[in-house]
């Protein structure tokens, strides 16, 4: 309400028609502050959502693996079979199986990555072939996880095979190592872009002192700009094991799913998201389906920790 | 100890530039391979009958996948009318207040979410709307894809933003408009493509997503535009049948990953044209 | 500023375009598909019941649901995840009904919130398919052999053991690459009760179950998952429901009974199997059969549905659909069985089934007179 000590000192003496007037106005500037109110809390709530849904699914998770966790205890993590008829949980096949398909991925993955991020940051920055090769990247990275994993499995796999016969292992095509060269192609665009950005923030002045000290294109690369950007291809490192370990669809379709703990990387595996993915709709027992929700929770939060180290060691990089 | 010659080291130096030439390119070797046998595979499966029919009985040939490219569209509209709104919203908020301390903690989530894998986000759709709703519905799967565009969506707004020059914001606000007009009709309109490029990069990316669909979405060999029920969609349909022993549901798959290949290949060109645009109006 | 109005126009412009793209496929696709579908959508969505569970089931299910669709106008969305996952989602209520090839057992009895029946829809054969393209023959195994190879230890095609059984056929030197399910499986049940049946060490060191512990060998999921194993790895071996195997071309091995005949998966022998009698609650298995011309690793498949069918928000309606369309499944339905292979339902387990169903109420009236 507006009260007479609202009005300004000119217009508390003059003609009713000037108050009336004047307490409109003043009416309509409380209108827009009211509504300048609501829409901060707006802008406000909609980012409090975003915190909502990350505690909301770190909570749903825990409550949700918690019979698992009562029942199973820590030894969850390392037991070695994984037989729902015998209500026998144990997650240490997924995990390894996450671990191996993961880190062979990046195995193989760093050394294109790197040498993507070297030519587009270093040796052609402009002009139409590192731009064919910059959207080449980005075309990888926008493939949907279930087309590699149709092409994996109808092109991938056969070549596996043979080359499997070749060096004496079971010729099955499908497992640990199919899935890991899939992951393989699917994470270079992460390490390469980001490294792409962080070469191209090496200043100029360094190279050139390099260079003025007669250092080839080479050792300028190896002695300088690798070194300055070490942490940022680090951290684009970690941003590809980050999607690796999660990746489910591409690895469900050529791993093999098999529970066993795997005996080479050409044998059959599961990772914890394709066992989720495999097992989530027929879990009939409360404390297997609490057990596989536990897989979600350690995929959760090792998936959050890699990443938010990754982007900590970009922002530090960038802010340098 | 002698330094070694100037012209070993320039070799070396010319050895290395070629093997990152070498290793460099050896990457476009898989996509091309990759595009040309989906396109290959898919191209002669695609006719009138493929796209306006619904699968057929199981060991039947024939029948399209009309009923999956509904569902997909349908489920990625509702994800965008979610996600949309909220992300766009969260955007303007964290660029407007870069230095508080919730804006800090919305930030950190971001990045959480962004990390999250996608078949987490399908159990929690799972647990938060399908099972208190009692059934698989297109919406929850819309849902979980929503959770996945969020942080895509907020990032790009805020990049956008924090782009334009705070002079603009200040001219419109000394004029005495009111703030919630200045975001609407100035801040938001100068960075439109810039926010458009971040849905429509979201948009893609949650175009091929399967598995926030398996425990939501769920599938359905029928035509459905109901929401509050199961729905087939493109990626779901492409899982199920690429597995399969049958000639003809590979076939299907064959289509079916073409089309969404072309789909999602479209989109990013349209992300990349906006960016372009948007580089230029600054 | 004029710049900006512009290029808001432009994004107006592209999201409109979208939309209209969108509602044109849509009206499109609908209009295209049929009456039926238009209709469907008109008149709510009572119209569809949703199943999950057996890929068993499923050849013969989309067939039947297909045919039932044209003259009734109703839509089934079945979805082939596999039995376990069928008993799941139906303690979860979120399907109407689930079907499994293992009747539900103790521990999933008390999972669920009320009594379950159990209608039989069908009997066939797990067949023992394989990819082995230079052996032109027909393989045949006994149940000993089989045994070993699923565990893993028969590991060549040309082991003495099979070679001794399949005299005059050359048998490759290949690696035996077996292919289980992933998921969990009525199948799965059917193939390992019977290998419990039969070998000690089966039972002793992996048992019975919809999902077991394979000691070795590669997962697929559902019939499809192990059908496409076994066609895509040479040298590899699966069990698969005969339909599946027989639709897309695939060599499967003759069982020797208990008999000591050796038998090919086929009606005939399901049926010779399935010829017993059936228990009021019909759950009964029939693997390891006495008949002499029975296929051993036979089995009768389930459709699974409350026994009181108000809960949640169901309609009178929805739940007479549901009941009569398990009634014209195991009746008329069953004209579709031969053709894919099924074993058609011997009257006594049409009695049994019909028995059941009628137990079935709504608010405690029977629904089906």
């Amino acid at each position: 309400m507006i009260t007479r000590s609202d009005l300004p000192l000119r217009v508390i003496n003059s003609s009713p028609e000037a108050i009336a007037k004047a307490k409109k106005r003043i009416a309509r500037s409380f209108k827009q502050i009211r509504w300048e109110n609501i829409f901060n809390k707006t802008l406000m709530i909609m980012g409090l959502i975003m915190i909502i849904l990350v505690l909301g699914i770190l909570f749903t998770l825990i409550v949700q693996s918690l019979p698992s966790i009562k029942a199973l205890g820590l030894k969850y993590l390392w037991g070695k079979t994984w037989n729902p008829v015998e209500d026998i949980y144990g997650a240490w096949p997924f995990l390894l199986g996450t671990l191996l398909t993961s880190f062979l991925a990046l195995i193989i993955s760093i050394p294109f990555s790197i040498a993507v991020a070297v030519f587009l940051g270093e040796y052609h920055t402009k002009g139409w072939v590192p731009n064919f090769l910059k959207n080449a990247v980005e075309l990888i990275a926008a493939v949907p996880s279930v087309i590699y994993g149709f092409w994996g499995l109808a092109v991938l796999v056969p070549m596996v095979r043979s080359f499997e016969g070749h060096v004496g292992a079971d010729p099955l095509g499908v497992g640990i190592f199919s899935s890991s060269l899939i992951l393989a192609i699917m994470i270079i665009p992460y390490a390469a872009s980001l490294g792409r950005s962080m070469i191209t923030l090496v200043p100029s002045h360094l190279k050139e002192a390099a260079y003025g000290l007669g250092a080839t294109r080479w050792e300028v690369i190896r002695s300088v700009i690798l070194p300055y950007t070490k942490s940022g291809l680090f951290a684009g490192i970690l941003l590809s094991l980050g999607r690796a370990l999660g990746e489910t669809m591409a690895v469900t379709m050529v791993i093999g799913n098999s529970s066993a703990i795997p005996k080479s990387i050409f044998a059959p595996g599961n990772t914890m998201a394709s066992v989720i993915a495999n097992e989530f709709t027929e879990a009939d027992k409360p404390v297997y389906l609490s057990a596989l929700i536990e897989l979600g929770l350690v995929l959760f939060l090792v998936t959050v920790v890699i990443n938010l180290i990754g982007k900590r060691v970009i922002d530090r990089f960038t802010n340098d | 100890m002698q330094a070694k010659s100037v012209k070993y080291r320039l070799g070396k130096s010319y050895g290395f530039q070629i093997l990152t030439y070498i290793l460099a390119f050896a990457i476009v070797v898989p996509l091309l391979a990759i595009l040309f046998y989906i396109f290959r595979a898919g191209i002669t499966r695609i006719n009138w009958h493929f796209l306006v029919n619904i699968p057929k009985p199981v060991g039947e040939t024939g029948g399209g996948i009309a009923n999956a490219i509904v569902g997909s569209i349908i489920i990625i509209l509702i994800a965008a009318v979610i996600a949309v709104p909220i992300g766009i919203m969260a955007g303007v908020y964290l660029s407007e207040n870069r230095k508080s301390r919730l804006a800090y903690w919305v930030r950190l989530s971001t990045d959480v979410l962004q990390g999250v894998p996608s078949i987490v986000i399908g159990i929690i759709a799972y647990f938060w709307l399908v099972k208190p709703l009692r059934g698989f519905s297109a919406l929850s799967g819309s849902v979980a894809l929503a959770i996945m565009m969020l942080p895509i969506i907020v990032r790009s707004t805020e990049e956008t933003l924090k782009l334009l020059p705070d002079s603009l914001k200040e001219a419109a606000l000394a004029l005495g408009v009111p703030f919630h007009r200045v975001m609407f009709k100035v801040i938001v309109p100068v960075g439109i493509s810039g926010i458009l490029s971040g849905v429509m990069l979201a948009i893609a990316r949650i175009t091929g997503e399967t598995a926030p669909l398996l425990f939501t979405a769920f599938g359905n060999p029928y035509l459905s535009v109901n929401i509050a029920k199961p729905m087939q969609s493109l990626p779901l349909l492409i899982f199920n049948y690429a597995t399969s022993p049958y000639t003809d549901w590979l076939n299907l798959a064959w289509g079916a990953s073409l089309i969404l290949l072309v789909w999602v290949l479209f989109l990013n060109i349209l992300t990349k044209l906006l960016t372009r645009k948007w580089k230029v109006q600054l | 500023m004029k710049k900006n109005i512009f290029s808001i126009k432009n994004a107006l412009l592209a999201g409109a375009s979208f939309a209209i793209l969108t509602v044109s496929l849509i009206s499109c696709g609908g209009g295209t598909s049929g009456g039926s579908d238009s209709t469907a959508s008109a008149s709510g969505d009572d119209n569809t019941l949703i199943g999950a569970g057996s890929s068993f089931d499923n050849p013969l299910f989309s067939k039947q649901f297909s045919e039932y669709n044209k003259t009734n106008g109703l839509k089934i969305n079945y979805q082939s995840v596999g039995s376990g996952a069928g008993i799941a989602q139906l303690t979860a209520k979120t399907v109407d009904f689930g079907a499994s090839d293992a009747p539900m057992n103790g521990k999933q009895d008390s999972a669920v919130s009320g009594p379950v029946v159990h209608i039989p829809i069908t009997a066939g054969a797990v067949a023992i398919a394989y990819n082995l393209p230079d052996v032109k023959d027909t393989l045949q195994f006994t149940a000993d052999v089989l045994a070993n190879i699923f565990l893993g230890k028969i590991t060549k095609w040309n082991d003495p053991k099979i070679a001794a059984i399949n005299k005059g056929v050359k048998l490759p030197s290949t690696g035996i690459v077996v292919a289980h399910r992933s998921d969990g499986s009525g199948t799965t049940n059917i193939f390992t009760t019977y290998l419990s049946k039969i070998s000690e060490d089966w039972n002793k060191t992996v048992g019975k179950g919809s999902s077991v512990n394979w000691p070795t060998g590669l997962g697929g999921k559902g019939s499809e998952g192990v059908g496409g194993l076994v066609k895509q790895t040479p040298g590899a071996v699966g069990y698969i429901e005969l339909a599946y195997a027989v639709q897309n071309n695939m060599p499967y091995a003759r069982i020797q009974n208990k008999s000591g005949n050796y038998i090919s998966p086929s009606i005939p022998a399901v049926s010779a199997a399935a010829d017993i009698q059936i228990p009021a609650d019909t759950k009964v298995s029939l693997t390891n059969t006495d008949a002499a011309n029975g296929y051993p690793i036979s089995g009768f498949s389930w459709v699974l549905l409350y026994k009181e069918q108000k809960y949640g928000d169901r309609s009178a309606d929805r739940a007479a659909r549901l009941v009569k369309l398990i009634d014209w499944m195991i009746r008329d339905g069953q004209q579709y069985s031969s053709a894919l292979t099924y074993a058609p339902l011997s009257k006594a387990a049409v009695d049994a089934g019909e028995a059941q169903l009628k137990t079935v109420t709504y608010d405690g009236k029977p629904i089906l007179q």
